[in-house]
């Protein structure tokens, strides 16, 4: 059950969490909300962006439904920040994409993984796609170093720019003023440390009301994991144009370490955040109402995992079965599953980094300016 | 029928509440090795009592400790103590509560309960006071998951109707639900149930039909049914029973649960009328953290047992902002008009109080020379003119937080009974004995801190004598 206008309502709830602030020491969202006193559309933006969905602050609220103050400050989030997402979505006409964000992401995989195959059965000859290749250029044996680099760099190059644009309009509807270095470095290093999914020090209360540790570590191992993957697809790059090295590249070579450690970060990260949110959807279910999670909201998160634990787990198999005949049909489904993946990227849960990341800026300078000898009262 | 939830065999020890004190006795039992029944009245979500609204502890230490600042020494928590109750503490009890404060807070950590440094806007707290992570219900969760590792029982939605101490034993008590009651024995029972504050019937005894205009700020199961039970078997009473923990918060909040969120830090800065429109004591005497409970009652002596906060555009920002828009109006006689106030009235105290206020230099965070002159009552400190629209105001009602009446017990949390001997089974913890060291006043944190020491002596005394 959402509600009918989350501004309202979260700016409700602030105004009951601004005279109360037990929750101060859980995460940046409650020392955010105290330089305020109103809090705009924009305002509320920040905060809900600011917001890592913890939960501490429903599991420890004194007012928590079924209390008549009825605070619920993650369940309203959430929906702001989707709100957000849809709002700076670029270009306008995809902003869709997030409400459909399941069948967007199905669709993706389809259409990539038919146009890839069809492609590949129309284009390659059958005698080289099901063949076994070994040695230098192997895979481009299958499909040539151009056509990979200008498919997937028009892709990536997309996503890049619309996630640009997003960030953009995002830090305009929120009133962001920017910030210098300094806060880019703080926010940078509380989002490599996810300093605010940590419930301030006890652990995150999700899925359920104990604090545990592990959204973070299964966080951790889905951002380094990509950030990995990111790395070995960088270094063969700079082996292909620098060195003239040509893939496939040993075991154990860079390349194939970087990417087989994200891989397996990429499989366990994703699986460990599906299971944590299976539970807590089946907590949802049980508290329709009053739960810290709406059970009938749009769940960006699934799709993402899936698509990532998909890339990663046809991208090990590759690896493993690239001197059999496999490595053909395995290396189109593996690109198809990629291509589908950055096409979506700034249409679903990705995108939460990019906010996320523009309010921990955010939040760093203003703190910093709050902390100045004699702006802070209390 | 018999409790449905209630375990098969022997209880050792049925404890009756379940707030800090109650659960912290349970799980000090049980890890001793007795079987523990803890009878909470709450249902789950509401279960801990006052423990939910709080958000501190107040403990004694030598050098900076955690979250601590600084040095809090015996003596200077001693005489914190004397300076509030004006001397009516057990000076025994009370020096052991502080005593035992340092290891009650390692014992809190060790059971999942976190710390951080002072709430925003309580700084000057930092040195004597820990602040729970998250607050009371954060507190409250992590007992009762540390509690159930322990293999406590716990029945909620359940209250202790009925307690039989003979001859200073206790043999039985009858604890009833929605659908249930269940005459039970235990060998050991430990009272953590705390006071009566939400009897608005009790309150009534003392406070006649003001009572109905109260606010109750915290759990609405603290109606006192252990504690009457516990006096008519004979023990012996202490703290005054008329007295109640009385402050001035917003008289929108619900009439109870309201917690901290209804307070309101507007007085100091403007100025007070009661239904009439006169002003009735003077609003700057000391910082409003030293007077709330003062006006509490001042408002409770009022008529209808309500007043009005009002303040100008100047001050609407000097204060921790409110849950509750402000009542607004651009003129003082509109201001009263949506009030319900008698408009001349309340423009004539308000030019009254203009008149009488002599320039000074404004400082909120101090005592400063913003004073009235030939004004009665007067206003001493943070004295300025309200004459700069919009006015707001908003209404104040008494908020009562606890009351004093308890049972009296000995430094091993053991009840004593009318006639000076201790009750061989019976331990008391938390609020409902508090009044042995907090006769009178308050002191921020005490309370949770009183929960927590004889709560914890509390289960390991009852374990001792339960194992026997």
């Amino acid at each position: 059950m959402p509600w009918s206008d989350p501004l309202t309502e979260a700016e409700r709830q602030f105004t009951i969490c601004n005279a109360c602030r037990y929750c101060e020491g859980h995460c940046a969202v409650f020392p955010a909300m105290e330089l305020r006193r109103t809090f705009s559309k924009g305002d509320l933006g920040y905060l809900a962006n600011l917001c890592h969905d913890c939960r501490a602050c429903y599991h420890h609220c004194q007012y928590a439904p079924p209390h008549e103050f009825a605070v619920n400050l993650p369940r309203v989030l959430s929906q702001l920040r989707t709100d957000t997402y849809i709002e700076c979505a670029w270009p306008r006409a995809f902003a869709q994409a997030f409400r459909e964000n399941g069948v967007v992401t199905a669709m993706a995989v389809v259409f990539a993984l038919v146009l890839f195959i069809m492609a590949a059965m129309f284009f390659v000859d059958g005698a080289v796609l099901y063949a076994a290749h070994t040695g230098e250029g192997a895979f481009y044996q299958v499909i040539s170093h151009e056509v990979m680099v200008w498919t997937f760099g028009a892709a990536f190059g997309y996503a890049l720019f619309a996630m640009a644009m997003g960030y953009l309009r995002f830090r305009r509807i929120t009133g962001d003023r920017g910030g210098g270095l300094p806060s880019a470095a703080r926010a940078g290093h509380d989002a490599a440390r996810l300093t605010y999914l940590h419930g301030g020090g006890t652990g995150c209360t999700y899925p359920g009301e104990a604090p545990t540790p592990w959204r973070r570590w299964f966080h951790h191992m889905t951002a380094y994991g990509f950030l990995l993957c990111f790395a070995a697809t960088s270094v063969a790059t700079v082996y292909h144009y620098v060195f003239g090295w040509i893939a496939p590249y040993g075991w154990t070579s860079w390349p194939v370490i970087l990417g087989t450690l994200g891989g397996i970060g990429l499989i366990v990260g994703p699986a460990g955040l599906l299971a944590l949110h299976h539970q807590a959807m089946a907590a949802a279910r049980k508290e329709p109402d009053d739960g810290p999670e709406d059970p009938d909201r749009m769940a960006l998160d699934t799709g993402f995992a899936a698509l990532l634990i998909a890339t990663s787990a046809t991208g090990l198999a590759l690896l493993l079965l690239r001197e059999t005949a496999a490595m053909g049909m395995l290396l189109v489904v593996h690109l198809g599953i990629v291509m589908a993946l950055f096409v979506t990227l700034p249409y679903g849960k990705f995108v939460h980094g990019l906010y996320r990341f523009a309010a921990l800026k955010r939040h760093a300078r203003e703190q910093a300016a709050a902390q100045a000898p004699g702006m802070r009262e209390e | 029928m018999s409790h449905p939830d209630l375990p098969q065999g022997p209880i050792d020890v049925l404890v009756a509440g379940g707030g800090n004190a109650g659960v912290s006795a349970a799980i000090n039992a049980a890890e001793a090795g007795c079987r523990v029944v803890l009878v909470e009245a709450a249902p789950r979500h509401m279960r801990g009592g006052n423990t939910r609204h709080t958000r501190n502890l107040r403990v004694m230490h030598a050098a900076p400790k955690g979250v601590l600042t600084g040095a809090y020494p015996e003596d200077e928590y001693f005489e914190d103590l004397m300076r509030v109750t004006g001397g009516e503490t057990d000076e025994r009890l009370a020096r052991l509560t502080i005593h035992d404060s340092e290891a009650a807070m390692d014992w809190l950590i060790a059971h999942g309960v976190g710390f951080q440094p002072a709430l925003g806007g309580t700084l000057h707290l930092s040195h004597t006071n820990a602040f729970f992570l998250g607050g009371g219900k954060a507190l409250t969760n992590a007992l009762y998951r540390a509690a159930e590792a322990a293999g406590v029982t716990v029945l909620y939605d359940t209250s202790v109707n009925r307690i039989a101490i003979e001859e200073g034993r206790f043999t039985r008590a009858r604890i009833v639900d929605a659908k249930t009651s269940t005459r039970i024995e235990a060998r050991v029972l430990v009272a953590a149930a705390g006071g009566f504050e939400a009897n608005i019937d009790w309150l009534k005894e003392y406070w006649g039909e003001a009572a109905e205009n109260f606010r109750i700020r915290g759990t609405p199961f603290n109606t006192g049914g252990v504690l009457r039970a516990l006096l008519n078997q004979g023990a012996q009473a202490v703290g005054d029973p008329k007295q109640c923990h009385a402050v001035a918060i917003d008289g929108r909040a619900p009439k109870f649960d309201g917690g901290i969120a209804t307070r309101l830090d507007s007085v100091p800065f403007g100025i007070v009328v009661n239904k009439e429109g006169q002003r009735f004591y003077d609003e700057g005497e000391d910082f409003w953290p030293k007077r709330y409970a003062i006006w509490g009652r001042l408002v409770a002596a009022e008529p209808d047992q309500v007043a009005y906060s009002i303040i100008d555009a100047k001050a609407a920002e000097d204060f921790m902002p409110s849950m509750f828009e402000p009542v607004q109006a651009d003129t003082i006689e509109g201001l009263a008009q949506r009030l319900g106030l008698d408009a001349g009235t309340l423009a004539e105290t308000v030019a009254k109080y203009n008149a009488a206020v002599r320039p000074g230099t404004f400082d909120g965070q101090a005592l400063d020379d913003c004073a009235t002159e030939g004004l009665d009552p007067p206003k001493s400190h943070w004295a300025r003119t309200i004459d700069e629209p919009p006015y707001s105001a908003y209404s104040l009602r008494p908020g009562i937080t606890f009351t004093y009446l308890g049972v009296k017990v000995d430094e091993d949390a053991r009840m004593i009974m009318a006639d000076g001997a201790p009750a061989k089974n019976v331990f008391a913890a938390g609020e409902i004995m508090a009044g042995n060291v907090l006769g009178k006043g308050y002191l921020a944190g005490i309370g949770m801190t009183i929960g927590s020491v004889f709560g914890q002596i509390a289960g390991r005394e009852a374990a001792r004598y339960a194992l026997e």
